[in-house]
C-alpha cells in the first residue's frame, strides 16, 4: 500500500467518522426531537416564546373542540407535569382522548402552550375492532365524541 | 466510423423465469389476501393495510445492505469480481426499497400522523440510508477502472451498513414521532399472519430482483471486456 493511498483512506474515514458525529453523537444531547411537558416547565422563563416541539399524551377528558372556531384545546400531560395546550385547525383523525401527540409551537407567558403543528404519535398497537364495533363510524366520530 | 458488434456469452438460466413468476404471483396473492381478508384497524380503519407492503419493503431495505455487506466483505477478502456485482445489484434492488419505505411511509403518516415529514431520529437515519444507497451507486458510476471501483464500493458497501442498526435502534436510541416496533403480542393476529406472508412475498421479490440486476452486470461487465479486447487487439 503506498503512502498516497494509506492518506486517501485514513482520510475518507475521518470524514464518514465526522459525519456520523455531527448526524448521530450529538442527536442525543443537543437536538431532542420533542421536550416533555415536565422538561418545559423546568426550563422556567426561558422556555417562553421560542420555538419547541413538545411531546407527551392528551389527558383524557381535557379536549375542548370548538367546531365554529375550529379552535382546541386540551391539557398535555407525561404523567407527573400538565400543560395547556392551544391549537387552531381540525386535529388528524386519529386525534383522541388519551393519545400521544407531538405538538410544534411556542410556549406562552400566559403559560398556554400555543401549537402551530399538531401531530399524532400512534402506538405499536394494531388490533381488529371487537364484535360490534365498526371502525369506520368510530373514525368518523371521534372528533365529535371527545366533548364540545 | 463503423459500429462493432461483440459477441457476448448470455448466462441461460432456465429455473429463474420460474422462480420470478412465482415470487409476483405469491406477492399478488398474499396482497390481495391481506387488503380483502384482514379486518379494518379499530383505530385508522383501512389506513393499516399501508403495513403490509410498508414494513415489507422496510425489512428488505435493511436486509438488502445486509447483502451488500457480505458480499463487500467476501470481495476484499477472495477478490472475485462477481461478488463486486452481486454488491452493486444488492445496493440498487436496496435503493428501490428504500425509497419506496420513504414513500409509502409519508403516505401513512399524512392521514395518521397528520404530517408527510418530519426530522424525527426514524425518519431521518432512513433517508440517510437511502443518500447511503445512492452514494454508493453513484460511486461506482464515477469510477472506470473495475478494480479500483470494486474496492472502493465494497469499502462503501462495508461503512455504510453502520447506518442500518442506526436505523432499526433509532426508535428506542431516541424520541420519536415514529412509534417502536410492533411484536406478535401488539398486533392483532390475523395482521401478523399476513404481514409474515406479504415479508415472504417481497422478500422473494427482492431475491429474484438482485439475481436478474447480477445477470444484466454480467454481460455488461463481458462486453466490456470484450470491447476492451478489441480496442486492445484490433480486430
Amino acid at each position: 500500500m503506498t503512502p498516497k493511498r494509506k492518506w486517501a483512506i485514513a482520510g475518507t474515514a475521518a470524514i464518514i467518522a465526522v459525519f456520523g458525529w455531527m448526524l448521530y453523537g450529538g442527536l442525543d444531547k443537543n437536538v431532542v426531537f420533542f421536550l416533555t411537558p415536565k422538561e418545559l416547565l423546568a426550563k422556567g422563563t426561558k422556555g417562553y416564546d421560542v420555538p419547541v416541539r413538545l411531546g407527551g399524551q392528551v389527558r383524557p377528558g381535557s379536549v375542548k373542540w370548538n367546531d365554529q372556531t375550529l379552535e382546541l384545546r386540551f391539557a398535555l400531560t407525561d404523567g407527573s407535569s400538565e400543560v395547556a395546550v392551544h391549537s387552531k385547525g381540525t386535529p388528524p383523525q386519529m386525534f383522541r382522548d388519551g393519545m400521544g401527540v407531538v405538538l410544534e409551537g411556542r410556549f406562552g407567558r400566559d403559560s398556554v402552550f400555543d401549537a402551530t403543528s399538531l401531530m399524532v404519535k400512534h402506538s405499536n398497537e394494531y388490533r381488529a375492532p371487537k364484535a360490534g364495533e365498526k371502525p369506520q363510524e368510530m373514525y368518523r366520530t371521534l372528533i365529535k365524541g371527545s366533548g364540545s | 466510423m463503423t459500429a462493432v458488434t461483440i459477441p457476448v456469452a448470455l448466462p441461460s438460466s432456465r429455473r429463474w423465469p420460474w422462480f420470478g413468476a412465482f415470487a409476483f404471483l405469491f406477492l399478488i396473492t398474499s396482497q390481495a389476501l391481506a387488503i380483502i381478508t384482514s379486518p379494518a384497524d379499530r383505530d385508522m380503519g383501512d389506513l393499516q393495510k399501508i403495513m403490509y407492503v410498508h414494513v415489507p419493503s422496510a425489512w428488505i431495505t435493511m436486509l438488502s445492505f445486509f447483502v451488500v455487506l457480505v458480499y463487500s466483505v467476501r470481495y476484499l477478502w477472495q477478490r472475485r469480481e462477481n461478488d463486486d456485482l452481486l454488491a452493486a445489484s444488492a445496493a440498487e434492488v436496496g435503493a428501490t426499497f428504500n425509497g419506496l419505505t420513504l414513500v409509502l411511509g409519508m403516505l401513512w403518516g399524512r392521514p395518521t400522523w397528520g404530517v408527510w415529514w418530519t426530522w424525527d431520529a426514524r425518519l431521518t437515519s432512513t433517508l440517510v440510508l437511502f443518500l447511503i444507497f445512492v452514494g454508493y451507486l453513484s460511486l461506482r458510476a464515477f469510477i472506470d477502472e473495475p478494480v479500483r471501483r470494486a474496492q472502493w464500493s465494497a469499502a462503501v458497501g462495508i461503512l455504510g451498513a453502520i447506518n442500518v442498526p442506526i436505523v432499526y435502534l433509532s426508535v428506542r436510541w431516541w424520541r420519536t414521532l415514529h412509534q417502536v416496533q410492533s411484536s406478535p403480542s401488539t398486533v392483532d393476529p390475523l395482521y401478523v399472519l399476513f404481514l409474515r406472508a406479504n415479508a415472504f412475498a417481497f422478500l422473494f421479490v427482492m431475491i429474484y430482483f438482485i439475481r436478474q440486476r447480477y445477470e444484466a452486470a454480467r454481460i455488461e461487465r463481458d462486453a466490456e471486456l470484450a470491447a476492451q479486447a478489441v480496442a486492445l487487439g484490433g480486430r
